[in-house]
Protein backbone atom coordinates (compact mmCIF):
# COMPACT_ATOMS: atom_id res chain seq x y z
CA UNK A 1 0.00 0.00 0.00
CA UNK A 2 1.10 3.46 -0.52
CA UNK A 3 1.08 5.98 2.08
CA UNK A 4 -0.72 7.97 2.90
CA UNK A 5 -4.57 6.31 1.77
CA UNK A 6 -6.57 8.74 0.73
CA UNK A 7 -10.31 8.48 1.65
CA UNK A 8 -12.58 8.72 -1.14
CA UNK A 9 -16.75 9.46 -0.54
CA UNK A 10 -19.08 7.28 -2.61
CA UNK A 11 -22.35 9.11 -2.38
CA UNK A 12 -25.43 7.05 -2.27
CA UNK A 13 -28.40 8.33 -3.59
CA UNK A 14 -31.41 6.60 -3.72
CA UNK A 15 -31.93 4.48 -7.12
CA UNK A 16 -28.09 4.32 -7.45
CA UNK A 17 -26.80 1.09 -8.58
CA UNK A 18 -23.28 1.40 -9.17
CA UNK A 19 -22.42 2.53 -5.94
CA UNK A 20 -20.83 -0.42 -4.93
CA UNK A 21 -18.90 -1.45 -7.61
CA UNK A 22 -17.62 1.92 -7.16
CA UNK A 23 -16.42 1.40 -3.59
CA UNK A 24 -14.78 -1.91 -4.82
CA UNK A 25 -12.62 -0.54 -7.87
CA UNK A 26 -11.71 2.56 -5.14
CA UNK A 27 -10.79 0.18 -2.41
CA UNK A 28 -8.88 -1.81 -4.46
CA UNK A 29 -7.15 1.22 -6.01
CA UNK A 30 -5.24 1.48 -2.07
CA UNK A 31 -7.97 4.13 -1.20
CA UNK A 32 -10.14 4.16 1.75
CA UNK A 33 -13.55 3.60 0.01
CA UNK A 34 -16.64 5.05 2.15
CA UNK A 35 -20.35 5.24 1.81
CA UNK A 36 -21.98 8.59 2.47
CA UNK A 37 -25.76 8.67 2.49
CA UNK A 38 -27.69 11.30 -0.01
CA UNK A 39 -29.09 12.74 3.51
CA UNK A 40 -25.69 13.11 5.04
CA UNK A 41 -24.87 16.82 5.15
CA UNK A 42 -21.09 16.20 6.65
CA UNK A 43 -18.36 14.85 4.28
CA UNK A 44 -16.48 12.94 7.09
CA UNK A 45 -13.21 14.37 6.19
CA UNK A 46 -12.70 13.08 2.69
CA UNK A 47 -10.07 14.05 0.25
CA UNK A 48 -12.34 12.90 -2.91
CA UNK A 49 -16.09 12.39 -3.75
CA UNK A 50 -17.45 10.23 -6.48
CA UNK A 51 -20.86 10.23 -7.13
CA UNK A 52 -22.00 6.98 -9.01
CA UNK A 53 -24.38 5.89 -11.79
CA UNK A 54 -27.63 5.02 -11.21
CA UNK A 55 -30.94 5.84 -11.20
CA UNK A 56 -31.18 8.66 -8.37
CA UNK A 57 -34.70 9.23 -7.61
CA UNK A 58 -36.15 7.00 -10.41
CA UNK A 59 -34.41 10.01 -12.87
CA UNK A 60 -37.78 11.78 -12.23
CA UNK A 61 -38.45 15.43 -14.15
CA UNK A 62 -34.74 14.74 -16.06
CA UNK A 63 -31.74 13.04 -15.01
CA UNK A 64 -30.14 14.23 -12.37
CA UNK A 65 -32.70 17.35 -11.88
CA UNK A 66 -33.71 16.04 -8.35
CA UNK A 67 -30.72 14.51 -6.97
CA UNK A 68 -29.39 17.84 -7.37
CA UNK A 69 -30.91 18.98 -4.15
CA UNK A 70 -29.68 16.14 -2.11
CA UNK A 71 -28.67 17.49 1.28
CA UNK A 72 -24.88 15.89 0.77
CA UNK A 73 -25.20 18.02 -2.47
CA UNK A 74 -24.88 21.41 -1.15
CA UNK A 75 -21.90 20.12 0.81
CA UNK A 76 -20.41 18.69 -2.25
CA UNK A 77 -20.48 21.85 -4.28
CA UNK A 78 -18.94 24.17 -0.94
CA UNK A 79 -16.47 20.78 -1.10
CA UNK A 80 -15.80 21.51 -4.77
CA UNK A 81 -15.77 25.22 -4.17
CA UNK A 82 -12.64 24.47 -2.07
CA UNK A 83 -10.66 22.86 -4.44
CA UNK A 84 -11.82 19.22 -3.83
CA UNK A 85 -11.68 16.38 -5.84
CA UNK A 86 -15.05 15.81 -7.41
CA UNK A 87 -15.49 12.47 -9.84
CA UNK A 88 -19.16 11.84 -11.79
CA UNK A 89 -20.18 8.92 -13.27
CA UNK A 90 -22.93 8.55 -15.67
CA UNK A 91 -25.77 9.60 -13.25
CA UNK A 92 -23.13 11.28 -11.25
CA UNK A 93 -22.06 13.09 -14.66
CA UNK A 94 -25.79 14.25 -15.08
CA UNK A 95 -26.29 15.21 -11.37
CA UNK A 96 -22.96 17.68 -11.45
CA UNK A 97 -24.17 18.93 -14.95
CA UNK A 98 -28.14 20.05 -13.32
CA UNK A 99 -26.40 21.62 -10.42
CA UNK A 100 -23.76 23.83 -12.50
CA UNK A 101 -20.82 21.59 -11.07
CA UNK A 102 -20.21 21.50 -14.27
CA UNK A 103 -20.88 22.71 -17.91
CA UNK A 104 -23.68 21.30 -20.61
CA UNK A 105 -26.65 19.05 -19.98
CA UNK A 106 -27.22 15.69 -20.65
CA UNK A 107 -30.01 14.59 -23.00
CA UNK A 108 -32.23 11.53 -24.16
CA UNK A 109 -29.60 9.59 -27.13
CA UNK A 110 -30.34 11.02 -30.45
CA UNK A 111 -30.96 7.13 -31.15
CA UNK A 112 -33.80 6.93 -28.07
CA UNK A 113 -32.20 3.68 -27.53
CA UNK A 114 -30.23 2.48 -23.85
CA UNK A 115 -26.71 1.83 -24.96
CA UNK A 116 -24.82 -0.81 -23.38
CA UNK A 117 -21.54 -1.81 -24.46
CA UNK A 118 -17.91 -1.17 -24.49
CA UNK A 119 -17.05 2.08 -26.39
CA UNK A 120 -13.46 3.17 -27.75
CA UNK A 121 -12.61 6.68 -25.92
CA UNK A 122 -9.52 9.62 -26.52
CA UNK A 123 -8.01 11.14 -23.89
CA UNK A 124 -7.75 14.69 -25.26
CA UNK A 125 -6.13 16.10 -21.80
CA UNK A 126 -3.41 14.39 -19.07
CA UNK A 127 -3.18 17.32 -16.92
CA UNK A 128 -6.10 16.66 -14.85
CA UNK A 129 -6.45 14.83 -11.60
CA UNK A 130 -8.91 12.23 -13.61
CA UNK A 131 -6.13 11.19 -16.40
CA UNK A 132 -2.96 11.86 -14.87
CA UNK A 133 -1.78 8.31 -16.01
CA UNK A 134 -3.20 8.46 -19.49
CA UNK A 135 -0.97 9.45 -22.31
CA UNK A 136 -2.54 12.29 -24.31
CA UNK A 137 -4.30 10.86 -27.25
CA UNK A 138 -4.65 7.18 -25.77
CA UNK A 139 -7.36 5.39 -26.48
CA UNK A 140 -9.04 3.92 -23.90
CA UNK A 141 -11.63 0.96 -23.62
CA UNK A 142 -14.50 1.72 -20.97
CA UNK A 143 -18.29 0.51 -21.22
CA UNK A 144 -21.53 3.01 -21.18
CA UNK A 145 -24.80 2.05 -20.20
CA UNK A 146 -27.25 5.35 -20.34
CA UNK A 147 -30.41 5.88 -22.10
CA UNK A 148 -29.48 9.99 -21.89
CA UNK A 149 -26.05 9.95 -22.79
CA UNK A 150 -26.06 12.64 -25.36
CA UNK A 151 -24.16 16.03 -24.32
CA UNK A 152 -25.29 19.04 -25.38
CA UNK A 153 -24.05 22.84 -25.02
CA UNK A 154 -25.01 25.15 -27.47
CA UNK A 155 -22.72 27.05 -29.68
CA UNK A 156 -21.60 30.03 -27.22
CA UNK A 157 -20.58 27.07 -24.30
CA UNK A 158 -18.98 24.71 -26.89
CA UNK A 159 -16.43 27.25 -28.43
CA UNK A 160 -15.95 28.45 -24.51
CA UNK A 161 -15.40 24.79 -23.48
CA UNK A 162 -12.51 24.21 -26.36
CA UNK A 163 -10.86 27.38 -25.72
CA UNK A 164 -10.56 26.70 -21.98
CA UNK A 165 -9.80 23.31 -22.63
CA UNK A 166 -12.44 21.66 -20.82
CA UNK A 167 -13.02 18.40 -22.87
CA UNK A 168 -11.11 15.76 -21.84
CA UNK A 169 -12.51 12.69 -23.02
CA UNK A 170 -14.28 12.25 -26.67
CA UNK A 171 -15.97 8.92 -28.14
CA UNK A 172 -13.76 7.65 -31.33
CA UNK A 173 -16.99 6.50 -33.04
CA UNK A 174 -20.39 7.89 -32.36
CA UNK A 175 -22.30 6.48 -29.41
CA UNK A 176 -25.25 8.61 -28.64
CA UNK A 177 -25.49 11.63 -30.55
CA UNK A 178 -23.06 14.20 -28.13
CA UNK A 179 -21.80 16.97 -29.50
CA UNK A 180 -18.85 16.67 -30.87
CA UNK A 181 -18.56 13.54 -29.26
CA UNK A 182 -17.95 14.54 -25.68
CA UNK A 183 -17.70 11.80 -23.12
CA UNK A 184 -15.74 13.40 -20.50
CA UNK A 185 -15.83 17.50 -19.06
CA UNK A 186 -14.19 18.99 -16.69
CA UNK A 187 -15.09 22.73 -14.62
CA UNK A 188 -12.98 25.51 -15.24
CA UNK A 189 -10.60 25.05 -11.83
CA UNK A 190 -10.37 21.23 -13.16
CA UNK A 191 -11.34 19.62 -9.89
CA UNK A 192 -14.54 18.32 -11.07
CA UNK A 193 -14.98 15.58 -13.63
CA UNK A 194 -17.81 14.06 -15.22
CA UNK A 195 -17.46 11.03 -17.59
CA UNK A 196 -20.89 9.29 -19.20
CA UNK A 197 -18.21 5.62 -19.44
CA UNK A 198 -18.16 3.69 -15.86
CA UNK A 199 -14.27 3.21 -15.34
CA UNK A 200 -15.87 1.28 -12.33
CA UNK A 201 -16.62 -1.47 -14.68
CA UNK A 202 -13.45 -1.37 -16.44
CA UNK A 203 -11.09 -2.83 -13.58
CA UNK A 204 -9.82 -6.32 -15.02
CA UNK A 205 -9.39 -7.21 -18.32
CA UNK A 206 -10.56 -10.90 -17.89
CA UNK A 207 -14.06 -8.32 -17.80
CA UNK A 208 -12.85 -6.98 -21.25
CA UNK A 209 -10.79 -4.32 -20.26
CA UNK A 210 -8.75 -2.92 -17.23
CA UNK A 211 -8.73 0.99 -18.48
CA UNK A 212 -11.21 2.33 -16.32
CA UNK A 213 -8.67 1.99 -13.67
CA UNK A 214 -6.59 4.51 -15.04
CA UNK A 215 -8.92 6.98 -14.47
CA UNK A 216 -9.60 6.01 -10.84
CA UNK A 217 -6.22 5.57 -10.15
CA UNK A 218 -5.45 9.45 -11.24
CA UNK A 219 -8.40 10.32 -8.52
CA UNK A 220 -6.67 8.13 -6.54
CA UNK A 221 -2.89 9.96 -7.16
CA UNK A 222 -4.50 13.08 -6.66
CA UNK A 223 -6.02 12.38 -3.45
CA UNK A 224 -3.29 11.46 -1.96
CA UNK A 225 -1.06 14.18 -3.76
CA UNK A 226 -4.03 16.52 -1.89
CA UNK A 227 -2.95 15.13 1.70
CA UNK A 228 0.90 15.65 0.93
CA UNK A 229 0.46 18.87 0.29
CA UNK A 230 -1.94 19.56 3.28
CA UNK A 231 -4.30 20.90 1.87
CA UNK B 1 -54.68 30.11 -8.44
CA UNK B 2 -53.63 27.37 -10.64
CA UNK B 3 -50.98 26.94 -13.10
CA UNK B 4 -49.95 25.14 -15.81
CA UNK B 5 -46.77 25.02 -17.08
CA UNK B 6 -45.52 24.22 -20.65
CA UNK B 7 -41.70 23.06 -21.46
CA UNK B 8 -40.59 22.72 -24.92
CA UNK B 9 -37.47 21.43 -26.42
CA UNK B 10 -35.67 25.28 -27.68
CA UNK B 11 -35.99 26.01 -31.21
CA UNK B 12 -33.06 24.46 -33.52
CA UNK B 13 -32.47 21.61 -30.50
CA UNK B 14 -32.73 18.11 -32.02
CA UNK B 15 -36.11 16.33 -30.76
CA UNK B 16 -35.25 12.58 -31.06
CA UNK B 17 -38.68 11.75 -29.42
CA UNK B 18 -40.27 14.50 -31.81
CA UNK B 19 -39.01 12.67 -34.51
CA UNK B 20 -40.22 9.28 -33.41
CA UNK B 21 -43.95 10.49 -32.56
CA UNK B 22 -43.97 12.53 -36.52
CA UNK B 23 -42.66 9.21 -38.30
CA UNK B 24 -45.33 7.09 -36.65
CA UNK B 25 -47.99 9.45 -37.68
CA UNK B 26 -46.94 9.33 -41.21
CA UNK B 27 -46.50 6.06 -40.85
CA UNK B 28 -50.39 5.73 -39.35
CA UNK B 29 -51.17 7.67 -42.69
CA UNK B 30 -51.34 11.39 -40.89
CA UNK B 31 -50.10 14.22 -42.68
CA UNK B 32 -47.89 15.51 -40.65
CA UNK B 33 -45.02 18.47 -40.09
CA UNK B 34 -42.98 18.76 -37.76
CA UNK B 35 -43.58 17.11 -34.59
CA UNK B 36 -42.18 18.14 -30.81
CA UNK B 37 -42.34 16.62 -27.48
CA UNK B 38 -42.60 18.55 -24.50
CA UNK B 39 -44.21 18.62 -20.65
CA UNK B 40 -46.79 19.66 -18.95
CA UNK B 41 -46.73 20.24 -14.82
CA UNK B 42 -50.14 21.43 -13.89
CA UNK B 43 -50.04 23.36 -10.12
CA UNK B 44 -51.55 24.93 -7.36
CA UNK B 45 -49.89 27.75 -6.33
CA UNK B 46 -50.87 29.43 -3.03
CA UNK B 47 -50.88 33.13 -4.39
CA UNK B 48 -53.93 35.00 -5.20
CA UNK B 49 -52.02 37.56 -6.91
CA UNK B 50 -51.83 36.81 -10.74
CA UNK B 51 -48.57 39.00 -10.81
CA UNK B 52 -47.11 37.25 -7.59
CA UNK B 53 -48.12 34.27 -9.22
CA UNK B 54 -46.51 34.72 -12.23
CA UNK B 55 -43.24 35.45 -10.97
CA UNK B 56 -43.14 32.22 -8.14
CA UNK B 57 -44.26 29.98 -11.27
CA UNK B 58 -40.88 31.55 -13.28
CA UNK B 59 -38.89 30.95 -10.62
CA UNK B 60 -39.66 27.77 -10.56
CA UNK B 61 -39.45 26.78 -13.78
CA UNK B 62 -35.72 28.62 -13.68
CA UNK B 63 -34.75 26.30 -10.76
CA UNK B 64 -36.17 22.78 -11.70
CA UNK B 65 -39.17 22.52 -13.82
CA UNK B 66 -37.63 23.46 -17.24
CA UNK B 67 -33.41 23.75 -17.80
CA UNK B 68 -32.57 26.97 -19.53
CA UNK B 69 -29.87 25.36 -21.67
CA UNK B 70 -32.58 23.06 -23.90
CA UNK B 71 -35.90 24.08 -23.05
CA UNK B 72 -38.11 27.07 -23.13
CA UNK B 73 -41.36 27.54 -20.63
CA UNK B 74 -44.70 29.06 -20.65
CA UNK B 75 -47.02 29.47 -17.96
CA UNK B 76 -50.75 29.75 -18.01
CA UNK B 77 -52.50 30.99 -15.43
CA UNK B 78 -55.84 30.49 -14.49
CA UNK B 79 -57.57 32.57 -11.67
CA UNK B 80 -60.38 31.53 -9.27
CA UNK B 81 -63.61 32.74 -10.37
CA UNK B 82 -64.14 35.71 -8.36
CA UNK B 83 -67.07 35.94 -6.25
Amino acid sequence: MTSPQPRIGVLRFPGACDDRDALWALSALDAEAVFVWHTETDLPDLDAVVLPGGFSYGDYLRCGAIARFAPAMETVAAFAAEGGLVLGICNGFQILCEAGLLPGVLRRNESLSFVCRDVPLVVERTDTPFTSRCAEGERLTIPVKHGEGCWFADDALYDELETSRQIVLRYAEPVNGSRNDVAGVVNERGNVMGLMPHPEHAMDPLLGSADGALILSSLVDAARDRILAGV
Amino acid sequence: MRATVLVRPKHGILDPQGQAVESSLRQLGFAVGEARVGRVVDLEVESNDPAGARAEVERMCEQLLANPLIESYEIELVEPPGD
